[in-house]
């Protein structure tokens, strides 16, 4: 319990990942929520990889961490562009209310 | 060690309630707080096992810009109080418990996987890229990063390039009735078009036409 190894960040990004993905399916607000689980999701991912690369000794795990990061980034900047644009046309970002593709 | 401890437990459980709240606060604006306060204690988890460039580069990229984007995307859109009732669906349909129990087994799953594990103890051998003790993370990365990871790295500036013209495409739009100035009509304009020599009768005045 007080030594805190590489199974303790791994628990941690475990559980981080999890409150994603329920994040992802109870959302019923609107879709900047989603957008913000998936974050979580990297989040976690990121956690992963770094504790790996400090507990094995190994640089890679950090430089994946940094192209994880420049993706995600990417990935929020085009998310909330196309958001915008579909609230500019339908009024609304309710999850509930996007219904035309009737999934 | 017992320092390492203890921050270690104060910042994983500010991590995970916050990661919670960002899920279920009603308030998209709050979401976004505590995703921000989610990033920052992680980010010092990082700094705290010697991964410090990512932990300031998380700093800066997620709390300084996608944050605010974030942020600045729920204020514009006026959506951040929802009146509704905390994710509840409007026909019941059965996501809900479907979504709980496939996250449940991907947590266990997980942990499984974390509690059953073990690795070889040569397999920190093969890595190609040591951490060495010598020379600072901020160091060693940039080592390998513009050596051995370069054309990831370009790659990597394309796809921000690329996601920053895509983001101004789609949300640029040409409003009708909006008074602007148009340089190659303005330096191309003749005399002929500008001014005309009227021929003034006395006591009649002119009478200009248009």
């Amino acid at each position: 319990m007080i030594d805190v190894g590489l199974g303790h960040y791994l628990t941690l990004g475990a559980v981080i990942f999890s409150i994603g993905v329920i994040g992802i399916f109870l959302n019923r607000k609107n879709i900047i929520v989603i957008l913000m689980s998936i974050e979580l999701i990297l989040l976690a991912v990121n956690i992963n990889l770094v504790s790996f690369s400090i507990y094995l000794g190994d640089l890679t795990g950090q430089v994946f961490t940094l192209f994880i990061l420049t993706v995600a980034a990417a990935e929020a900047a085009i998310g909330l562009a196309i958001i915008v644009v579909y609230y500019r046309n339908a009024g609304t970002i309710r999850v509930e209310e996007i219904d035309k593709l009737k999934g | 060690m017992i320092a390492h401890a203890i921050f270690f437990y104060v910042f994983s459980i500010i991590a995970v309630i916050s990661a919670i709240m960002v899920t279920v606060s009603k308030n998209t604006v709050h979401s976004v707080f505590f995703l921000i306060l989610d990033f920052i204690s992680i980010s010092c988890l990082f700094i705290m096992i010697g991964a410090e460039f990512l932990g300031m580069i998380m700093l800066i990229v997620y709390v300084g810009a996608v944050a605010v984007l974030f942020l600045f995307v729920v204020m514009m859109l006026n959506v951040a109080q929802q009146k509704n009732q905390w994710f509840v669906s409007k026909d019941n349909s059965g996501h809900i418990p479907v979504g709980l129990i496939i996250s449940s087994i991907i947590f266990f799953e997980l942990i499984i996987v974390v509690g059953g594990w073990k690795y070889k103890p040569e397999l920190s051998n093969v890595s190609n890229f040591q951490i060495s003790n010598d020379i600072s993370n901020t160091h060693s990365l940039g080592q390998i990063l513009y050596t051995d990871y370069i054309h990831i790295f370009q790659i990597s500036g394309m796809i921000l390039l690329i996601a920053m013209i895509g983001a101004i495409v789609l949300t640029f739009r040409q409003r009708e009735g909006v008074k602007k100035q148009s340089y190659i009509k303005q330096i191309s304009r003749e005399r002929s078009e500008g001014i005309e020599v009227l021929e003034v009768s006395s006591n009649k005045g002119v009478k200009i036409d248009d």
